[in-house]
């Protein structure tokens, strides 16, 4: 009997542990393609603001909204991070 | 001998979720979200009166910050995003950045320290209004083009349309509105998860260790106070973010596609 609830017990750790670990594997690979993309969108925005500063104003305003488009693949993963742990 | 060693965190929820205090057990239950949201309504409001009751040609004090928020939004969203001649836009778009920005400081003003935008029910509302705006003007500005414009993009090869149609359906009626709720959200949500994690670790280390070891909270200290400064530069781009893209929604639905 007590073996049996021992054993019940740890597969329910396991279940806790396998969950976490997926649950971090969710969002480390979900911030990886957003990673990439937010350096180049800020990147050549920094390029393009050097070669014609008198077009600073529309630019930055481009820029955000490419951050705002990429960032959110991450966002998703960081909210499917809490889905996939509870 | 800990050092940060035993720390384990709290459950998710209990750090946003709150207790009702008024009028328990009704569908009109108030709780502290509720509260902060009434509160910063009525602090705008304060402001916007107070600022434009007694305008004079030479502006100051609080009529020139109230005027300084009008042209930003005036000019930066409104005018390049939206379009020259969307000029009656901007009060709605002016509400939306200051509701925002003034729930997100929350985040950051001593004693609170919660944003109310952490919580899915008010992104989640004020996506569905940029939802049902965009939708609307754009049926009304170009009847069914609009659909078939977004639907249908010119220029692509009609094979293509195979994969270009179901992406952009998907695009207009469900990413749209739910990146929107989402992006606010998850921001708002990782900052305050991100301070309470640091304050925490500050407590732990200063009340579970003795003597000199105390010193190891200094760390988490001063990574706290530096990301305060930085959520407070969030708190403001994701209301700009929200209100910018809400603009170019809008800009889509009353402007063909160029």
């Amino acid at each position: 009997m007590s073996t049996l609830l021992l054993a019940a017990q740890q597969a329910g750790e396991l279940k806790d542990g396998l969950q976490s670990i997926g649950a971090g594997i969710v969002y480390g690979a979900a911030a990886i393609g957003p990673g990439i993309g937010i350096g180049l969108v800020v990147g050549n925005a920094i390029q393009a603001m050097a070669r014609q500063p008198e077009m600073q104003g529309t630019i930055r305003t481009t820029m955000f909204l490419g951050i705002a488009f990429t960032e959110a693949l991450a966002l998703f993963g960081f909210v499917l991070f809490f889905l996939a742990k509870s | 001998m800990p050092l940060l060693g035993a720390f384990t965190f709290p459950p998710i929820d209990e750090i946003f979720r709150w207790k009702d205090i008024l009028f328990e057990g009704t569908p009109f239950a108030i709780n502290k979200t509720a509260l902060m949201v009434i509160i910063s309504s009525i602090a705008i409001l304060a402001l916007m009166i107070g600022g434009s009751r007694k305008m004079k040609l030479q502006p100051g004090g609080t009529q020139n910050v109230v005027e300084m928020t009008y042209e930003f939004v005036d000019n930066g969203i409104t005018k390049d995003v939206v379009g020259h001649d969307a000029g009656r836009y901007t009060p709605f778009l002016g509400t939306l950045f200051l509701f925002i920005l003034f729930l997100n400081i929350w985040e950051v003003i001593p004693g609170i320290q919660f944003p109310p935008t952490s919580r899915m029910g008010i992104p989640g509302y004020l996506a569905i209004q940029t939802y049902v705006i965009y939708l609307v003007v754009g049926f009304k500005n170009q009847g069914f083009k609009y659909l078939t414009g977004h639907l249908f993009p010119p220029g692509v090869p009609k094979a293509l349309y195979v994969l270009v149609t179901p992406i952009e359906f998907v695009q207009l009626f469900l990413v749209r509105p739910f990146s929107l709720a989402v992006r606010l959200l998850a921001n708002m949500m990782a900052g305050h998860i991100l301070l309470t994690a640091l304050s925490l670790l500050t407590a732990y280390a200063l009340s579970h260790n003795p003597g000199v070891l105390k010193v190891i909270a200094v760390g988490p200290f001063l990574l706290n106070i530096g990301v305060i400064a930085f959520e407070v530069l969030v708190a403001f781009l994701q209301a700009y973010i929200f209100t910018l893209l809400t603009a170019v929604y809008l800009g889509d639905a009353l402007h063909p596609e160029h």
